[in-house]
């Protein structure tokens, strides 16, 4: 009990260590991709950086609109981040570390739905953006709010149905059960290429990040749903979206990518608590990876325009979805694997 | 009437509303292309940023910044208080109080009027360089010197501790670059009363 719940604080303070550094990353990789240099003022590199913007964050005139619904615009940044710290507890972040008898498992919940249980925390997480958009009282925001909300709810379809496919091979809805199958076999990147395009595409837009950024897109609704929040409520839900970041990336390497697997290692005869932070060390090298294409993608292409993002979320990527499905029951039925 | 224009560069191209192909209408060979785009800036080394404080992009010698008034040889004030500049400046920026030059400062001041103040609002100016054009006793000049930002506002109007070069001939500001053939030979032409 002490241990999980040790875990749990260690796993908060990285997530939110990571997500400090994303913003840091996100410049970064901005700058260098613009023939730039990025912030280099604050620490060596810049590195102190994410703690000036939190400072920043802090010392900022905390501003309520008048006409503002207060307890919902207080509760939609709460809601937008304790769900994007929420999702976290269902991915295993690691094998099972040994101490003399005692084992310890390095994923803090496992339930036998742990696929739904990030749907479901997804899910809850458009609330906050919608409370929170509600709840300014003005009407940039509502627009925002809106457009986050249907796009979010029309991609978790896609995704959702991207998933089936991936589920029907695995057998199983729990995060460490997939991490198991793809351990010795091949990862299911492998199995399920178009399911991996699909879900990739869609966990883009689950983020509101680019090229699906039209919930804030700031030309249009000078800062969506989050125009009349400042202060560390803005910075809520700026660092829920690197939080968010952060939880996908892990999801799509554990769902896809071999969680803490590491490729091409023979691990006989090696100490299994060694073999652990080596698969934790691996799942964060893939995660920095998709973290990284998260930015580069960020950077490379312009925003779609939103009936372009409803025609792209309804009408192909729900029907290829569709498709794969067939395509993959089709197979297993041929292989065999099923009966009729 | 159709008016074809030369392109400015090679990389302008033909857009037409044609129908997309099957593999343009799947977007990701577009969106690889983008990407391998992005990735090869990502990875050049050469940037494009001049790290300021530090390091100066290098500027032209008559470039337009930080004013200057000149003395001449003998260390006195060119400057006569005329306001010329003041009513050629666009920006408004310049003020100058003019005094009488008395007895025994004759080292000091070239005319018998001075300018006593003379200051201008550096955050007005916008570098235009009328009130050199103006100058009928090449007093004022713009120098290749920026002029350093600060926090403040006041700090900006520049009064003439900031403006008036030093005494010493070597701390003299070289201003002889903006003097080109042609403004040289046009301080010749006696006939505008401007260069008498």
């Amino acid at each position: 009990m002490l241990a999980t719940f040790i875990f749990l604080v260690i796993m908060l303070l990285v997530t939110l260590g990571v997500a400090a550094y994303e913003t840091y990353a996100e410049r970064k990789v901005a700058a260098f991709m613009q023939d730039r240099i990025g912030p280099d003022r604050a620490g060596p590199f810049g590195l102190l950086q994410p703690i000036a913007d939190g400072v920043k964050m802090f010392m900022k005139e905390d501003f309520i609109p008048s006409t503002a619904n207060r307890k919902l615009y207080f509760l939609g940044p709460a809601i937008a981040m304790t769900t994007a710290l929420l999702t976290g507890v269902v991915i295993p972040w690691g094998g099972t570390l040994t101490f003399g008898d005692a084992t310890f498992s390095l994923q803090a919940a496992d339930p036998g739905i742990g696929i739904l249980y990030v749907f479901a925390m997804v899910s809850i997480g458009v609330y906050g953006i919608m409370l929170g958009g509600w709840a300014s009282n003005n009407k940039y925001a509502l627009y925002g709010a809106i457009r986050a909300s249907s796009q979010m709810i029309s991609y978790e379809l896609a995704m959702g149905m991207s998933l089936v496919a991936l589920i029907m091979t695995t057998g199983t809805l729990s995060m460490s059960g997939i991490v198991d199958g793809q351990l010795d076999g091949l990862w299911n990147v492998a199995v399920q290429p178009l399911g991996v395009l699909l879900f990739i595409t869609c966990a883009f837009a689950e983020c509101n990040r680019a090229p699906f950024d039209l919930p804030e897109c700031e030309t249009e609704l000078v800062g969506g749903y989050h125009t009349e929040f400042s202060s560390m409520k803005l910075g809520f839900y700026l660092f829920a979206e690197y939080v968010n970041m952060f939880i996908s990336s892990a999801v799509i390497s554990t769902l896809y990518f071999g969680g803490y697997d590491i490729p091409f290692l023979d691990q006989k005869g090696m100490d299994s608590n060694l073999i652990t932070i080596l698969g934790t060390a691996a799942l964060f090298v893939k995660i920095t990876f998709f973290i990284f294409l998260f930015m580069w993608i960020r950077w490379t292409l312009p925003r779609f325009r939103y009936d372009q993002l409803m025609n792209l979320g309804w009408k192909k990527l729900i029907p290829l979805a569709i498709l794969n499905i067939l395509i993959t029951g089709g197979y297993m039925v041929f292989n065999g694997n099923v009966k009729l | 009437m159709s008016t074809t224009f030369q392109p400015l560069t090679k990389r302008s191209q033909v857009v037409s509303d044609k129908k997309m192909t099957l593999l343009e209408r799947i977007y990701l060979p577009a969106i690889l292309k983008g990407m391998s785009i992005t990735l090869k800036h990502f990875l050049t080394p050469r940037k494009a940023t001049v790290k300021y404080p530090e390091q100066e992009r290098p500027r032209s010698a008559v470039y337009r910044g930080h004013h200057v008034l000149k003395r001449d040889e003998q260390g006195r004030e060119r400057c006569t208080a005329c306001g010329l500049c003041a009513v050629a400046c666009p920006a408004e920026a310049i003020t100058m109080v003019a005094a009488e030059r008395r007895k025994g400062e004759e080292n000091l001041y070239r005319e018998e009027k001075y300018a006593a103040v003379y200051e201008i609002n550096m955050l007005r100016c916008i570098y235009c360089g009328d009130c050199e054009d103006a100058c009928p006793k090449e007093a004022i000049f713009l120098t290749d010197r920026i002029v350093e930002a600060d926090y403040l506002r006041k700090p900006f109007v520049f009064g003439k501790n900031e403006l008036v070069e030093p005494m010493e001939k070597s701390k003299r500001i070289d201003v002889s670059k903006r003097q080109t053939p042609e403004v040289l030979k046009f301080k010749e032409q006696r006939q505008y009363s401007h260069n008498r």
